[in-house]
């Protein structure tokens, strides 16, 4: 049974999880996630599950490391200072392997930066952001209603893999009202929590369960190369299995925009209108940060086909994008220093980016291969 | 050998079933009261018939070897956090006794934050702080209950109050909170005080399964190494100079918050 919401962003990842079966929600204050905090403090009283506001990030993710121990679903929801705060306790979440969902709705940096959007978070979210070799499954929304169902694939993923599972956000998708089916979606089986904590008399075998997050002190794996060799391997199977990306009018595309959150809805904008003047432009919308989809681009770089990069940052997805590029290609960047206008409020704009397109377009192909930006 | 006997022979020396044995080598320092601390929370456990649904949240430091001690459901967290992590248990498991055990400077440095949030929210958790006055697994350390003029490796002149402070009392400043149901300081410089502190303990615990509010027990221990002397000084350095710093007793015990 399904039900429209007109709702926005980031109260549809609160459907969303609520609608996924998460069972406690631990938050702090930081704009511009407060919506989903007020939605959980309102809402999940009445349907009697728990909600804590904790007295800092740090206490948000230890609380969550906790209800993730105890076995149950649980999430919290922050913003970039608060997400820089919590790293220590990601790293720990993913050795002590316990399944969870954080949300990130990106401002500005760095530092206490401006409270309104921005996407310079990529590179602490896709490459880890806490101390260690670990990686996280990083979904990117760009609508209200992939707010509400990557929050839901979210908690599928992390209980399939045993590993915390991050949405990546920005104020703008978080601030932005649509229309959303709200429908619970069904991924199929996970695995049983066999391994967490409630108290002996909960087990079935009746011995005691340990959480702890150095991996080899106690039995979880026989030595630390041997949990080292499983988070590889989880790698390697994320990386896989996960991959989600949007291809928009890629099939025939010589020019390829890649972005994610809402400078993906920019950059759309801006394909339909080189389309309409016959430039052959597409769009690598990413679903997943990480795992990112190298291959795709390397095959298209391969077949000559050039890139842009739209971010509002100074150029951090434009580094994976190089990198799987490698050199074979131009990669260009239209990022936060082409806002609109230069205060905190500037957007990247669709007529910023479909003058690039043209720039790119016209500009002599096979020229230099170095960094454009 | 007669039934009583039996009995008393198993209560003064046996060991209680939520211990682990120690096959493996016994990780404490000599002289070390940690041990002593797992004994109680064990035998109290026990008393309470609440083995099966405990959960303890063990720091980082000397009191993480918990982990392989005591016989139950545990937890090991990032420094200083047991608090947050027994908050979102105690949450999911209303009916379980989830308890906290930390070293004064996973408490009261680190851990200050947590710590003020649960005080705060009244969480329906035990709190048991073994105060050493060092950080004891890093080699001695000052703590934020190193006595004045005490010397550390990070006070190597001694604690100086101009640039250090003073001693914190964990108790005293925990008794203040209108949340908390219970609060205490024992010792285990002499049997009596042992005894004491076990009390101690089962109140606490009490508490928690009577949902009252929170409960906190700080503990004096002993750290040999760490002090540069033998475990029998220690005992005296304890009676002669942390509890005249730290004073024993109960600073707090209400069966209704308010």
């Amino acid at each position: 049974m399904s039900e429209r919401i007109f709702v926005e962003g980031n109260v549809a990842i609160s459907w969303g999880a609520a609608t996924a079966g998460c069972q406690a929600f631990y938050g702090y204050p930081i704009t511009p996630q407060n919506e989903i905090t007020e939605w959980f403090a309102r809402e999940f009283p009445k349907m009697g599950r728990i909600f804590v506001q904790s007295q800092s990030e740090l206490g948000s993710i230890n609380m969550l490391y906790g209800g993730a121990a105890a076995g149950i679903r649980a999430m919290t929801s922050t913003s970039s200072p608060g997400w820089s705060l919590m790293q220590e306790t990601v790293s720990d979440l993913a050795n002590a392997e316990l399944p969870c969902v954080i949300v990130n709705v990106q401002r500005g940096g760095p530092g206490g930066g401006p409270i309104r959007h921005a996407q310079q978070d990529y590179l602490q979210c896709t490459k880890g952001g806490g101390h260690g070799d670990y990686r996280n499954i990083v979904l990117t929304p760009s609508s209200a209603q992939e707010c509400c169902d990557l929050t839901q694939l979210a908690f599928y993923l992390a209980d399939k893999y045993r590993n915390p599972v991050l949405i990546l956000s920005d104020a703008i998708i978080g601030r932005l009202r649509e229309t959303v089916e709200l429908e619970r979606i069904e991924f199929g089986p996970v695995p049983d929590k066999d391994w967490a904590v409630g108290g002996k008399a909960r087990h079935r075998d009746g011995r005691r369960h340990l959480v702890e997050h150095a991996g080899d002190l106690y039995g979880r794996y026989p030595s630390y190369r041997a949990l080292l060799q499983r988070l590889q391997e989880k790698i390697k199977e994320m990386q896989k299995a996960e991959l989600r990306y949007e291809a928009y009018k890629m099939e025939d595309a010589n020019l390829v925009l890649v972005a994610y959150g809402y400078t993906a809805r920019v950059a759309k904008e801006a394909i339909n209108m080189a389309r309409a003047e016959g430039i052959k432009a597409g769009l690598m919308r990413l679903i997943t940060a990480w795992p990112f989809p190298d291959d795709l681009i390397r095959e298209k770089a391969s077949e000559g086909s050039r890139f842009l990069v739209v971010e509002d940052s100074l150029g951090q997805l434009i580094e994976d994008v190089r990198c799987a590029v490698a050199g074979r290609t131009e990669v260009h960047l239209v990022g936060i220093l082409d806002r609109h206008i230069p205060t905190d409020g500037g957007m990247i704009m669709p007529d910023k980016v479909f003058s690039k397109i043209k720039e790119i377009n016209e500009a002599e192909s096979g020229g230099s291969r170095g960094y454009h930006e | 050998m007669n039934e009583q006997l039996k009995m008393v022979r198993e209560k003064v020396a046996g060991r209680p079933k939520l211990l682990v044995p120690q096959t493996a080598g016994f990780v404490y320092c000599p002289g070390c009261q940690e041990p002593l601390a797992a004994r109680i929370i064990a035998e109290v456990l026990e008393e309470l018939e609440v083995g099966g649904k405990s959960i303890g949240i063990f720091d980082i430091g000397c009191v993480s070897f918990l982990l392989g001690v005591l016989d139950i459901d545990a937890l090991n967290t990032p420094h200083g956090r047991p608090p947050d992590m027994a908050t979102a248990i105690k949450r999911a498991y209303p009916d379980n006794i989830v308890f906290t055990v930390q070293g004064d400077g996973g408490l009261l440095a680190i851990g200050a934050d947590p710590l003020l949030g649960v005080l705060t929210r009244s969480e329906k958790i035990t709190i048991i702080m073994l105060n050493n006055t060092v950080y004891g697994t890093t080699g001695g350390q000052m703590a934020p209950t190193s006595l004045v003029g005490q010397t550390t490796t990070t006070t190597p002149e001694g604690r100086d109050v101009t640039r250090f402070g003073f001693p914190v009392h964990a108790a005293e400043m925990i008794a203040t909170f209108k949340g908390v149901a219970y609060c205490a300081r024992g010792a285990f410089n002499t049997p009596a005080n042992y005894q004491r502190t076990r009390r101690y303990m089962k109140t606490a615990f009490q508490k928690q399964m009577d949902n009252i509010g929170l409960s906190f027990v700080e503990i004096i221990c002993a750290c040999p190494p760490n002090w540069h002397m033998s475990p029998q000084d220690s005992l005296k350095w304890i009676e002669e100079k942390l509890i005249l710093e730290f004073p024993l007793g109960e600073f707090k015990n209400v069966d209704r918050l308010e």
